[in-house]
C-alpha cells in the first residue's frame, strides 16, 4: 500500500526553490511566469499503521515552524499548472533512503523487502502558460529525463496526483548467455558494438583465439562451461581491457616523427614503447635517483593513489580523477559521483587514509554561450550549475574541505566538460607495526564488499567513457553519489583499519567488482567469488550486471578468516552493510560463480597481460597561426579591465564560497585572502595535524590554450604554473610531488578521427615536456590518470576538446606560520618582478581577447626558474617577503591589479625597469604588460628588508619595478615614459568581480 | 567518577567537525575529551552521564536530506540504547536536568532547535519553537562574519567577551525564524539572542548581505536557553582556535589564540567550578 505525504510551506514563508525555478524559466526559456511554488512529496510504500504514518509526516518529514503536511490528499491549490518530478525506477534516491530510516526508527521495525520511500517534487505555476510551455519547462529545466520522470496537470483537471511507486520490478532469473565467437570479423565487431563493449576487432580476435585453445576448452569442461564465452566473461574482459581501465593508449607502441621526420637520417623518428613507461615512470625513477636519501616517495603508480612521506609519523596520499562523460549527461549526478568517487581512491590506498582536502578544476564552455548546440548536448550553463552543485554537495556533505581549484573556459568544452576532482588523505606512517602504504592478500582471505548495494546504475561506465559521447550514450551509465552512505562506511573502515581487521582494501570504481576483485586477484593469484551472495538494491540483475555494476559507495576488502567475525560485528554496529562474497585463491583463475554454477573462469594472466600493445602512428606538424599585428596604443586601461572581466581571469568567488574550505579546522591559506577576504590565492596551505605547524601545500597548473600552438609548451607551462603557485605561498622544493591528469581528444587514427596522428603527436610532445620539466624541477610523478576520448560526435558535428593537462602538486611547508599570501600589505613596500619577460603573447588571454592565437608561446627555462624558486623560498623562510603573486593569465598587468585590490592599496610600476629576454626589437608595452612568460613572481618587500631580500635572490634575474602606494590607484608607466595604465583599484576589482557575480 | 572535566563530541552519520571540536575542547582546558560515534552511545558503551560538556558539532547529519538535522532529531527521539532500558533521549534529558553544558554548532544548532532544546522555554526541551531554514541568498556560503555578543545574556560560554567575536559560517540553512512573534520577543527580552550578525567592529546588528549571510530575523546567529547552559550558534567557534585560521592573519597582528576558543575555555571553567 502506497501513501503520499505532501509537505508544503506555510503561507508567508519564502520558497527559495520556487524563486530559483522562476528565475531560470525567465533566463533560459524566455517565458514569463507570475509565481512558482514547490511541494515535497514522500511516497511511502510500506505497511504502516495510521498513527505511524502520522508520526512520520508530523515528525521527521515536516518542520512545523515553516511547513504543513497532508497525508493522501493534495495540498496544491491556486495554480494554473502543476508538474511533479520524481526519479525513474532504480535511480539512487538519497532523501528517500533517509526517510525510510526515519520511519524505521519510529516503528522500531525494519522495512520488508520491496518496501521503500520515494521522493518527488511538485512545482505549481501561475501565469499565462500553455501546456506546451509547461512541458518545455519540465523537460528543459526541471527534469533530466535520463534519470527523472514527470507528470503535468492543469488546474481544471486536477484532483490530486495518484500515488506512483518507481520500484524496479523484475525477477531474478540469473540468466547467463553464451556468445558464439565462431563468426566473421564483421560479426565480431557487431557483437562488441551492440554490447557497448568498446572492444576493437583485434581485441575480439584475441578473445576468439583464447576460447579456441584446446587447453582452455578442456579446463572449462571440468567446470561445466562451454567453449563459448559467457556474457560474464566477455563483460569482464571488456571492462578489464577498456581504455578507461587499461590505458591502452599510454601503454601502446607509438611511431612518432616530428616535422623533420621524413627529411633524412637526422630527422627525428622514434618508436616509443609505452608513453607511460618511457616518460611518466621514467621521470619518477630518475627523480628518485637524483633525490637519493632525500627520496620521499613511498608508493607510486601501483595503488589507487600515490603516497609520499609527510614526516616521521605521517604519510600523505593524493589522487586526482576526472568524471567527464557522466557529467556531460547528468551534470549534478556525474559531478557528485566524481567527487565522492575520487574520495575512495586515497581512502583505499595502502591500508586506508583519512581524507583531508579536495581540489576541483572544471573546464566548461561559456555559461553565456549563445549559439546553437547539437542535440543531446546540454547548455554549458546547465552543465556549469549542475557540476558546481554536485561537487558542492559531494564535498561539503563528506566533511572534506575544498581548498584549491580553477574554472577554465573554452568553447570546445561544450563538446565535453572536464570535471577534475582531487582528494588528499593522511595516514599514520605505521599501522599496527607495519608501513601503512603496504598491503597484501593471502590465499584464503575472504572477499568482503562493504557499503552500498548493487543496482543497474553505472553499468558500462568504464566502456562507455572509452568512447565518444553521442546521442545514444547509455542511460545506465549515469549514477548519483550518496555521500552519507560513504561517510558511514569510511567511519567504520578507519576503525577496522586501526584494529587490523583487514589485509587489503581497494575501491569499487569503474568496472565495479570485476575491476576491484580482478585487480586484487593479481595480488595473490586468483579468486573464487559467488555473485549470488552480493546484496542487490532490487531483484532482476543478471550475473554479468552484478559483476560490472558501478553502483557507488562500495569498497572491496581482503579479510583474514580469523578476523571476519569481529569485522562483521563492527560493521553491523556502525550501520554498514558488509558481505562475504568468496575467497582469494592462488589457482591462477578469476573464477566467478552464481550459486553452485560457474559463470566465468578466466586465467588472471590472460585478463591482465593478454593484450598486445596498440600500434599508434603520430606525426607532428607544427601549426602556423596568423601572427596578429599589435599596434601600439597610448592607453591600455580598457584592455586591462576587459581582461579582468574575461571568464578565465575573473573572480570565481560566487562558486568558491559555496564550497566549505575550512572544515577540519586546518585552513591556513584560504582560496580568498586580502583586506576584504576576496583576493585570489595562488595555492592552499592546510594544517592536517592540528597540534603541529607543519603544513601541506597544494597547487595546480592548467593552460589548454597553449595546446593550439604546441602541447610541449602547454605541458611545460602547466607544470611551471603549478610549481610557481606552490612556491609562491611558501611550499618547499625539497618535498614536492606531482600528479598528471591528461584529458585528450581521441588520438587513435580511424575513420572518425582522420587527424589521429596529429593528436597522438600532441600527446607524445606533452609527455616529452613532462619528463624534461619534472626532472629539472625534481618533481616525482606519484599518480595520475588519463581520459582519452573527450569528443562529441553525432555523425555530422564533431567537437574535440583542446588537449589538456592538469598538473597538480602536493608538498610541504616546514612552518606554516611563514606562509605568504598574494595581497600587498602596506604602502611604501617595494615591488619586485622575479624572472624575465619576453614577447610571448602566443596563446595568451590578451590575444584571445583580440580574437587571435599567435605563435610565440611562453617557453619555460626550468633550470633558471628552479634557481629563482630556491632563492625565493629562502627569502620566504627568512621572513623577508610581504606578498607574492604568480603571473599567469593576463601577465603582469593582471597580477599587479589583483595584488593591489586584494591588499587595498595602489601600485605604481615602470615598464622600463623590467628584465627582458629575447630580441630587444620585440620589446614593447603590450608584451611587457600582458605577455605570459613563465616562471615569474610579483613580490612586495618592506623597505627595511630590501637589502636582505636582494641578497637572498642573489644572482637570479629580478628587478625592482615599482612601489605600493597609499593612493588606491594602479598606474603603469610605459617605455616612452608616459602612463599606459591608470585605474582605481575599486574599478579594477569591480571589473574582475562582475562577470560571474550572479551565477 | 574522578575529578576530571570531561567533554564529549558525538559523531557519525555525517557529523564532520568532530576533530577540530575535540581539539578546541582540549585547548580550552578539558581534562579529557572523547569523540564518540553515535553507535557507541546506542550500544551503551559510552554514556552521556560520564561527561560534563556535550558538543553537537557541525556537519551534514544524514545529508540534511529531510531538512537539516531532522533525521538526527528523529533518531534522538526514538532510538533505544542497547542493553539499557532507556532511550538516548532519556540520557540527554538527564544530562540537561543535572545542569550540564551543551554547545550546538551549525548542524548541532539546527539539531538543538529542531528537537526543541533551544530555546527550551520553561524547561520544555521537546517543543520546537523556532527553526533554521534556507539562506535568503539561496546558496551554501562559507564566509567570515562579525558576531556582536550580548553581554547581558545568561550564556556561560560567552563570559568575558566584551564586544564580539569573528568566526566563519559554512551553511546553506542558517536563517533563524521563530514560530511566532511572541517567541522572538521572549528570546529578545530574556537576552537569549547571544550572537547577532553585525557590522565590522561589532557596532550594530545588520540585515545586510553578506554581513548577515542568511537573512536571520533580528540578525540572530545563536541563542541560549534561560539557564545559559545550553547554547547553539551557526558560526563555527572550533574553526578559529589559532591565529592562522583567520583569513587575514598574514596582514594583521593577532593574538596567538583565535576568537572561538573562549567558548570552550568558559565551558571548561564552568565545568570545573560547578560540575565536579
Amino acid at each position: 500500500m502506497a501513501y503520499r505525504i505532501e509537505i508544503a510551506l506555510r503561507a508567508g514563508i519564502r520558497d527559495a526553490r520556487g524563486e530559483r525555478v522562476k528565475r531560470e524559466i525567465e533566463h533560459f526559456l524566455h517565458l514569463s511566469v507570475e509565481d512558482v511554488r514547490s511541494i515535497d512529496v514522500y511516497t511511502v510504500d510500506a505497511e504502516l499503521a495510521p498513527d505511524e504514518l502520522e508520526k512520520a509526516a508530523a515528525g521527521p518529514f515536516c518542520d512545523p515552524v515553516i511547513q504543513t503536511y497532508a497525508i493522501d490528499r493534495p495540498s496544491a491549490r491556486e495554480f494554473d499548472f502543476l508538474v511533479e518530478v520524481g526519479f525513474r525506477p532504480g535511480v539512487t534516491d538519497n532523501v528517500g533512503r533517509t526517510a525510510r530510516e526515519a520511519v524505521e526508527y519510529i516503528t522500531g521495525r525494519p522495512f520488508q523487502p520491496g518496501e521503500g520511500v520515494y521522493t518527488s517534487v511538485q512545482y505549481l505555476f501561475t501565469g499565462r502558460l500553455a501546456r506546451p510551455d509547461v512541458e518545455r519547462i519540465a523537460t528543459e529545466l526541471l527534469c533530466n529525463t535520463l534519470i527523472q520522470r514527470f507528470q503535468v496537470f492543469d488546474h481544471a483537471a486536477f484532483s490530486g496526483v495518484p500515488a506512483y511507486v518507481p520500484k524496479v520490478t523484475g525477477e531474478t532469473r540469473a540468466q547467463v548467455r553464451e556468445i558464439d565467437l565462431d563468426c566473421s570479423d564483421e560479426e565480431l565487431v557487431q557483437i562488441s558494438r551492440d554490447g557497448v563493449l568498446a572492444l576493437t576487432l583485434a581485441e575480439m580476435k584475441i578473445i576468439q583465439a583464447h576460447f579456441r585453445d584446446p587447453k582452455v576448452i578442456a579446463g572449462r569442461k571440468q567446470l561445466g562451461l562451454e567453449d563459448r564465452p559467457t556474457d560474464v566473461e566477455l563483460e569482464a574482459l571488456a571492462q578489464t581491457w577498456s581504455e578507461h581501465c587499461k590505458h591502452k593508449i599510454f601503454a601502446g607502441t607509438v611511431h612518432y616523427e616530428d616535422e623533420h621526420g621524413d627529411e633524412d637520417e637526422h630527422g627525428n623518428r622514434q618508436e616509443i614503447h609505452s608513453l607511460f613507461k618511457s616518460f611518466i615512470q621514467r621521470t619518477t625513477k630518475e627523480v628518485r635517483q637524483k633525490l637519493g636519501k632525500n627520496d620521499f616517495c613511498l608508493s607510486v603508480f601501483k595503488d589507487n593513489a600515490g603516497v609520499i612521506r609527510f614526516n616521521d609519523d605521517w604519510s600523505l596520499v593524493f589522487k586526482v580523477e576526472t568524471h567527464n562523460s557522466p557529467s556531460a549527461l547528468d551534470p549534478y549526478g556525474g559531478a557528485l559521483t566524481g567527487i565522492v568517487g575520487v574520495n575512495r581512491d586515497p581512502f583505499g590506498t595502502g591500508k586506508g587514509a583519512r581524507l583531508v582536502f579536495n581540489t576541483d578544476v572544471f573546464c566548461f564552455a561559456s555559461p553565456f554561450y549563445a549559439k546553437p548546440l547539437p542535440k543531446r548536448l546540454l547548455h554549458p550553463r546547465r552543465i556549469y550549475e549542475g557540476v558546481v552543485e554536485g561537487v558542492e554537495h559531494g564535498g561539503n556533505k563528506s566533511g572534506i574541505p575544498t581548498v584549491n581549484g580553477s574554472l577554465v573556459f573554452d568553447e570546445r568544452f561544450a563538446g565535453k566538460p572536464l570535471v577534475f576532482c582531487g582528494t588528499a588523505g593522511i595516514m599514520p606512517a605505521e599501522i599496527n607495526g607495519e608501513p601503512s602504504y603496504v598491503k597484501y592478500i593471502n590465499p584464503g582471505d575472504l572477499i568482503v564488499m562493504t557499503g552500498g548495494r548493487i543496482g543497474k546504475d553505472g553499468i558500462h561506465g568504464a566502456t562507455f567513457s572509452s568512447e565518444e559521447l553521442s546521442e545514444s550514450s547509455p542511460v545506465s551509465a549515469v549514477q548519483i553519489g550518496d555521500p552519507i552512505t560513504q561517510r558511514r562506511m569510511t567511519d567504520f573502515l578507519l576503525r577496522a583499519r586501526d584494529r587490523g581487521l583487514y589485509n587489503f582494501i581497494t575501491d569499487n570504481g569503474a568496472g565495479g567488482l570485476s575491476s576491484s576483485i580482478g585487480e586484487m586477484s593479481q595480488e595473490c593469484g586468483g579468486c573464487r567469488l559467488d555473485l549470488s551472495r552480493a546484496p542487490l538494491k532490487y531483484p532482476g540483475l543478471d550475473p554479468w550486471e552484478i559483476l560490472i555494476s558501478e553502483a557507488q559507495e562500495r569498497m572491496s576488502l581482503a579479510v583474514p578468516p580469523a578476523k571476519i567475525d569481529e569485522f562483521m560485528a563492527l560493521a553491523k554496529r556502525m550501520g554498514v552493510e558488509a558481505t562475504v562474497l568468496g575467497e582469494f585463491t592462488d589457482t591462477g583463475y578469476f573464477h566467478i560463480l552464481y550459486g553452485e554454477r560457474s559463470v566465468a573462469y578466466l586465467p588472471v594472466e590472460f585478463m591482465h597481460e593478454g593484450l598486445p600493445p596498440m600500434e599508434l602512428p603520430a606525426k607532428w606538424i607544427p601549426p602556423r597561426h596568423p601572427e596578429p599585428v599589435v599596434g601600439a596604443k597610448q592607453d591600455y586601461t580598457a584592455d586591462l579591465l576587459a581582461l579582468l572581466s574575461s571568464l578565465n581571469i575573473c573572480s570565481k568567488e560566487s562558486v568558491v564560497r559555496r564550497y566549505d574550505h575550512e572544515v577540519q579546522g586546518g585552513s591556513v591559506v584560504k582560496p580568498f585572502t586580502g583586506v576584504a577576504n576576496d583576493g585570489p590565492s595562488d595555492a592552499a596551505v592546510v594544517r592536517p595535524i592540528l597540534d603541529s605547524f607543519e603544513g601541506v601545500v597544494v597547487a595546480h597548473g592548467i593552460c589548454p590554450r597553449y595546446s593550439d600552438i604546441d602541447t610541449y609548451h602547454m605541458t611545460a607551462n602547466a607544470i611551471d604554473e603549478a610549481l610557481r603557485n606552490y612556491v609562491a605561498v611558501g611550499g618547499s622544493l625539497g618535498l614536492v610531488a606531482g600528479l598528471d591528469n591528461f584529458c585528450w581528444c581521441d588520438p587513435v587514427l580511424s575513420e572518425k578521427t582522420p587527424d589521429g596522428p596529429y593528436k597522438m603527436a600532441q600527446l607524445v610532445r606533452s609527455n616529452q615536456a613532462l619528463y624534461d620539466v619534472c626532472l629539472a624541477y625534481s618533481i616525482p610523478l606519484i599518480s595520475g590518470k588519463d581520459s582519452m576520448k573527450n569528443d562529441f560526435y553525432d555523425g555530422t558535428t564533431k567537437i574535440s576538446i583542446p588537449p589538456t593537462l592538469l598538473f597538480s602538486v602536493i608538498g610541504k611547508i616546514e612552518d606554516l606560520r611563514k606562509a605568504v599570501t598574494m595581497d600587498v600589505k602596506r604602502s611604501g613596500d617595494i615591488v619586485y618582478l622575479l624572472g624575465d619577460t619576453g614577447n610571448e603573447l602566443g596563446g595568451s588571454e590578451y590575444f584571445a581577447l583580440k580574437g587571435a592565437v599567435g605563435n610565440r608561446v611562453p617557453v619555460v627555462d626550468p633550470a633558471t626558474a628552479y634557481n629563482r624558486y630556491q632563492a625565493y623560498h629562502c627569502a620566504v623562510m627568512s621572513g623577508l617577503v610581504a606578498s607574492c603573486h604568480d603571473l599567469s593569465d593576463g601577465g603582469l598587468a593582471v597580477a599587479a591589479a589583483e595584488s593591489a585590490f586584494a591588499g587595498g592599496f595602489g601600485i605604481r610600476l615602470d615598464l622600463a625597469l623590467l628584465s627582458w629576454k629575447g630580441d630587444m626589437a620585440d620589446k614593447n608595452d603590450v608584451a611587457l604588460l600582458f605577455s605570459e612568460s613563465a616562471s615569474r613572481l610579483l613580490v612586495t618587500v618592506h623597505i627595511d628588508k630590501q637589502k636582505e631580500f636582494e641578497e637572498a635572490m642573489g644572482s637570479t634575474s629580478f628587478a625592482a619595478i615599482g612601489v605600493v602606494t597609499e593612493e588606491p590607484l594602479v598606474t603603469i608607466t610605459g617605455l616612452d615614459g608616459s602612463m599606459v595604465i591608470k585605474a582605481g583599484v575599486a574599478e579594477l576589482k569591480d571589473a574582475w568581480q562582475e562577470t560571474l557575480r550572479e551565477l | 567518577m574522578t575529578r576530571k572535566t570531561r567533554a564529549i563530541v558525538i559523531t557519525g552519520n555525517g557529523t564532520n567537525c568532530e576533530t577540530e571540536a575535540a581539539h578546541a575542547c582540549r585547548l580550552g582546558g578539558f581534562d579529557e575529551t572523547v569523540i564518540a560515534h553515535i553507535s557507541d552511545l546506542l550500544a551503551g558503551d559510552v554514556r552521556l552521564d560520564d561527561f560534563h560538556f556535550l558538543n553537537l558539532t557541525g556537519g551534514f547529519l544524514d545529508g540534511d536530506d529531510l531538512g537539516s538535522a531532522k533525521a538526527q532529531a528523529n533518531r534522538f527521539q526514538y532510538a533505544k540504547v542497547d542493553e539499557l532500558s532507556e532511550h538516548l533521549l532519556d540520557q540527554l534529558l538527564r544530562f540537561i536536568n543535572v545542569g550540564k553544558l551543551i554547545l550546538g554548532v551549525c548542524n548541532g544548532f539546527q539539531l538543538m532547535v529542531k528537537m526543541g532544546l533551544l530555546p527550551g522555554f520553561d524547561g520544555n526541551y521537546l517543543r520546537q519553537e523556532a527553526t533554521l531554514t534556507f539562506n535568503d541568498c539561496g546558496r551554501f556560503q562559507d564566509r567570515w562574519v562579525y558576531l556582536k555578543v550580548d553581554p547581558a545574556s545568561p550564556a556561560v560560554f560567552t563570559k568575558g567577551i566584551k564586544r564580539g567575536i569573528y568566526l566563519p559560517i559554512r551553511h546553506g540553512e542558517g536563517k533563524f525564524v521563530t514560530m511566532t512573534e511572541a517567541t522572538l520577543a521572549r528570546i529578545e527580552q530574556g537576552n537569549l539572542a547571544v550572537f547577532k550578525y553585525s557590522t565590522p567592529g561589532y557596532a550594530a546588528p545588520t540585515m545586510e548581505f553578506p554581513l548577515n549571510p542568511n537573512g536571520s530575523v533580528n540578525a540572530i546567529a545563536g541563542i541560549c536557553n534561560e539557564s545559559g547552559r545550553l547554547m547553539g550558534l551557526m558560526p563555527h567557534p572550533e574553526a578559529f582556535t589559532h591565529y592562522t585560521n583567520h583569513p587575514r592573519w598574514t596582514r594583521e597582528s593577532l593574538p596567538e589564540e583565535g576568537d572561538g576558543l573562549v567558548l570552550f575555555r568558559n565551558a571548561a571553567m564552568y565545568a570545573r567550578n560547578n560540575l565536579l
